[in-house]
């Protein structure tokens, strides 16, 4: 079985981000970039597939900008055996990245794709539900447990306040959530032989899809700035702080 | 304009989250319709009928629907969206599993986790988990958003909408059932709890974590953690908050040897009280805690405990 991964390039988990002073969007340049942590999640999920003998090949691809192949670099040194890179410089929306998934999907005929199930960016939560849709496959959502038996596919899912286990026939789609595994770290020769992995570069026109999205963003704010309190002395001047101030207790 | 509210239903019952969700839509403005689609949903039926401003309640009650798995969900409200200008529901974890396959079956942009409606087409939206708030507006014929629930308040139940049924019945042989355990847990669960207290790597270990055990029962509360506490393997990552865990906005959160990561900040800045205790009066946790307390945890939560 052949599984698909799409990962993402997005500003690292660890910084700080800033808003343009023009609040026209999120300030990027010179900002650390890297794999959405969902999606590293995704990665690993397929590799330990292949290692134990359920899955035969796990292609990466991504749609983003030309430096987004650092990102499938890193998928091709944790264990993916190749690439395909959509490149684009416009801001691809959840729908039309599901688009140029839905058709890929339709060249490669993966038995499963592994997707994050949201990126630390936009924090949309859709791609991967949006891809079931438009590839009329079923999905397993938010996944903290994976367990393929014969032509199905049990997923333990993460909802609110528990887990609910659904069984998928194959070919499915699957996005992870934080506890279906701990993404391992490349290796250095990993890395290097990544380097000479195969990486298909190619354009949203090859696809036939259109990028652009009726969602306009307008402005981008920071929240309002939250001011810092007081230091209070003891349990009970919190305590009393809690009670008679913010009324919270 | 006319909206569909997708009603969340929790064990069979109509959830909370649904009265927030018409707020919502009322904010957006026209008529509203839930729809409360499950197998032997009637009680829930008949409670979103009684939320205030609503029109209509329709109801899909058929084993096909039982448990709101996405597939029949989503070519559920494919067939009964074109009698709406909008499409809502809490970006619960149902409503973020079925929405998207709505959108992308309308050929519609999602916008997810709405917390503030400037008109009919434009919207507030966290981004980059709460640190920016994007202004955005669509220009598709169908608006498809999930709702942040904590972002409005929660309509009445004093009304009496009439209920009708849907007849429409959709094939599923794609997906199934197996099971579900919710946690038996006396306590609040993470995402909705009124309080929560969040232990760090200060805590030193998992065992310590006892300690927030009495002080979250004494106050309803819901034990949390740090993401330096979840990877010191502490305590299991669904505890976890902050940017790659649970994002959290109770009305107190206690945050207690954790020193204040950008990560984690990113998970309860929108806390309306937020406590701190920690030994370094340095930590950048007192930046945006309305009550700093520094001291030594092990000493302080026996204390709090017991004054309680």
């Amino acid at each position: 079985m052949k599984i698909l991964v799409a990962v993402k390039r997005v500003i690292d988990y660890n910084v700080k981000i800033r808003v343009k002073a023009d609040h026209s969007d999120v300030d990027l340049t010179n900002v650390k970039m890297a794999m959405n942590p969902f999606c590293e999640i995704a990665v690993e999920e397929a590799v330990r597939l292949k290692e134990k003998g359920v899955a035969t090949e796990v292609v990466a691809v991504t749609v983003g900008p030309k430096a987004a192949q650092e990102q499938l670099r890193t998928a091709l040194a944790l264990g993916a055996d190749r690439a395909i890179h959509i490149e684009t410089d416009e801001r691809a929306e959840s729908l039309a990245v599901a688009k140029l998934l839905a058709k890929v999907v339709d060249e490669e005929q993966p038995g499963l794709v592994i997707l994050g199930k949201q990126a630390i960016d936009t924090d949309n939560n859709q791609t991967g539900q949006m891809l079931a849709a438009l590839t009329n496959l079923p999905q397993g959502t938010f996944a903290s447990e994976v367990a393929v038996d014969g032509d199905k596919v049990n997923v333990t899912r993460e909802i609110d306040g528990g887990l609910q286990t659904v069984a998928l026939t194959l070919p499915a789609i699957v996005t992870t959530d934080l506890r279906l595994n701990e993404p391992r770290y490349a290796k250095l020769p990993d890395i290097m032989k990544a380097k000479k992995k195969p990486l298909d570069v190619k354009t949203p026109a090859d696809y036939g899809v259109e990028v652009a999205s009726k969602v306009t963003l307008l402005k981008v704010e920071s929240p309002a700035e939250r001011k810092g309190g007081i230091k209070v002395a003891s349990v009970d001047e919190l305590i009393d702080k809690l009670k008679n101030e913010a009324k919270v207790l | 304009m006319s909206i569909l509210v997708l009603a969340d239903l929790h064990e069979g019952q109509l959830a909370g989250a649904t009265a927030h969700v018409v707020v919502a839509a009322q904010a957006i403005g026209g008529d509203i319709d839930i729809l409360v689609a499950g197998e032997g949903v009637q009680a829930a039926a008949d409670a979103a009928a009684r939320l205030d401003g609503v029109n209509k309640v329709r109801v899909a009650d058929n084993a096909v629907y039982a448990h709101q798995l996405a597939e029949p969900m989503g070519a559920l409200l494919v067939a009964l969206a074109d009698d709406y200008s909008h499409v809502l529901a809490s970006a619960s974890t149902t409503g973020k599993n079925v929405l998207p396959r709505l959108a992308a079956l309308k050929d519609v942009s999602q916008l997810s986790d709405v917390l503030g409606v400037e008109s009919a087409d434009t919207f507030l939206r966290p981004i980059y988990a709460g640190n920016a708030i994007a202004t955005v507006k669509s220009d598709d014929a169908l608006k498809v958003i999930t709702v942040r629930t904590t972002g409005f308040d929660a309509v009445g139940s004093s009304g009496s909408a009439t209920i009708e049924a849907v007849d429409t019945v959709v094939e599923n042989t794609q997906s199934s059932f197996v099971k579900q355990e919710l946690a038996q847990s006396d306590r609040p669960e993470l995402g909705g709890a009124k309080v929560v207290i969040s232990g760090g790597r200060g805590m030193g270990n998992g065992e310590n974590f006892k300690l927030l055990n009495g002080i979250a029962d004494k106050l309803g509360a819901a034990i949390g953690a740090s993401r330096a506490a979840v990877d010191a393997g502490f305590v299991p990552n669904d505890m976890q908050v902050g940017q790659t865990g649970k994002i959290v906005a109770p009305d107190l959160y206690i945050a207690v040897g954790i020193s204040g990561a950008i990560q984690h900040l990113a998970g309860m800045k929108d806390s309306k009280v937020i406590v701190a205790i920690n030994k370094d009066d340095e930590a950048p946790i007192f930046q945006v805690a309305d009550y700093g307390l520094v001291g030594d945890l092990f000493e302080i939560l026996p204390e709090l405990e017991s004054k309680l």
